[in-house]
């Protein structure tokens, strides 16, 4: 169990996939200007991670991976390399499943996400959690305790970063920083605050 | 609008209107690849390649495909221009691809490649696909070089791998700034280049919500 704990930690704080590997930067960046926006974005791509990691996980372990396919006298194929294919096409499809179920059994929270579920397809934040799943070798256990981590961590921050430029639209930015230039150095100062947890653990 | 020109197709992504720096596209990678200059470099080319193949694909069969899976359709054929990449660095260059990791993958999630076909090469025919594949690839590049650079020579003091400022840790003079290589110069960075670019060309500059009364802010002091 700690082992999992630690794992979740890390993925919150130690290794943010906004802050430390710049991933999903781009709806970071577009869908932080009211933090309910951002708390519902943050929600769906807790869910959509929690879920799309281990499934990849047993698609990388039980067919992909180099002699996974022993059990059907194909020992020596090796189909790694439609990896991202697959990935990418899991994700697809199970943020579709996710829409439609959402929509029939829980409409709240569905009208709460809105726009923001399908956009979730082509946020890189969830193809790279489960990129760096495989990259790692996580097993089924470790990689659903990564995949909540790593949507925490990524909800976190775009809902601080929220936060902060609520307040920031009222302060005098000089013209070129104005928007876009002076989010960059806000997150960039996020970013280093961050630093500071690098080394917890368990 | 009216008759499009290569030429203008070509230069207006590079500065008037930047993938990374106006149009918010293609941040995540440009920040995660640039602490040394022979990965962006690399990295670069990669998105050149993937854009400009993905572009004119897309645009050759944009009038076979119904518009209700045009996504899938496109996130088919960049996902397997860049399998094609990937495998492409792991024979020839293997060190390098080790250490773009995971982003060559993420070429695939790269918002501009997906960005320019679903807003130019759905409209417009091959050959102009082509050139505005190219400049956003390049406008994009420049934003990268121009990171890496500064990155790689204050945090290393180094360029390309090789040695140009003696380390202190060598007996030479210069005590490498570490935070440079670390994630939040990348951000700093750009912050910065966005600034500059917007001094040069302020027509880019965004509208302030909230427009400060120079008459209450002498006050207050």
């Amino acid at each position: 169990m700690e082992h999992y704990l630690n794992l979740i930690i890390e993925a919150v704080f130690v290794e943010n996939l906004a802050l430390a590997f710049f991933l999903g930067m781009c709806t970071f960046l577009a869908i932080s200007k009211k933090v309910e926006a951002a708390l519902g974005l943050g929600l769906a791509v807790v869910v959509v991670l929690t879920v799309s990691v281990p499934v990849n996980n047993l698609i990388f372990n039980q067919v992909l991976r180099d002699g996974a396919l022993a059990w059907a006298g194909l020992s020596d194929v090796n189909l790694s390399f439609l990896g991202l294919l697959t990935y990418i096409g899991v994700i697809a499809a199970l943020v579709q499943i996710l829409e439609m179920f959402l929509d029939k059994y829980v409409p709240a929270l569905y009208a709460a996400l809105g726009v923001f579920l399908p956009l979730i397809t082509v946020n890189c934040a969830i193809l790279g959690a489960s990129l760096f799943m495989v990259e790692r070798d996580y097993d089924f256990g470790e990689s659903v305790a990564y995949g909540f981590g790593a949507g925490i961590g990524w909800a976190l921050a775009i809902v601080a970063l929220a936060g902060i430029r609520e307040k920031l639209k009222y302060s005098d930015v000089p013209p070129g920083l104005q928007g876009l230039g002076i989010t960059f150095i806000t997150v960039g100062l996020m970013s280093l605050g961050f630093m500071s947890f690098s080394g917890i653990s368990l | 609008m009216a008759e499009m020109k290569a030429k203008n197709v070509f230069f207006d992504p590079i500065f008037n209107n930047n993938p990374i720096a106006l149009q918010i596209l293609g941040i995540c990678s440009a920040l995660a690849v640039t602490t040394s200059l022979t990965v962006s470099l690399v990295m670069c080319a990669a998105v050149i390649a993937v854009m400009c193949a993905s572009n004119v694909s897309v645009s050759l069969i944009r009038n076979h495909v119904p518009s209700n899976i045009r996504i899938i359709v496109q996130m088919t054929i960049i996902a397997s221009l860049v399998i094609v990449v990937d495998e492409f660095l792991k024979a020839f260059a293997y060190d390098i691809s080790r250490q773009l990791s995971v982003f060559v993958g993420l070429i695939i999630t790269n918002c501009i490649i997906l960005g320019r076909a679903e807003g130019f090469a759905m409209q417009q025919g091959p050959w102009l696909s082509f050139w505005d594949g190219l400049g956003n690839g390049i406008g994009y590049s420049i934003v990268l070089i121009f990171v890496a650079t500064f990155r790689e020579f204050f945090g290393a003091g180094a360029l390309m791998g090789i040695q140009i400022l003696p380390l202190a840790s060598e007996g030479g003079w210069y005590v490498p700034n570490g935070l440079m290589l670390l994630p939040p110069s990348a951000f700093f960075l750009i912050g910065f280049f966005i600034w500059a670019l917007r001094v040069w060309k302020p027509d880019q500059i965004e509208e302030n919500e909230y427009e400060m009364s120079p008459h209450r802010v002498r006050e207050a002091f």
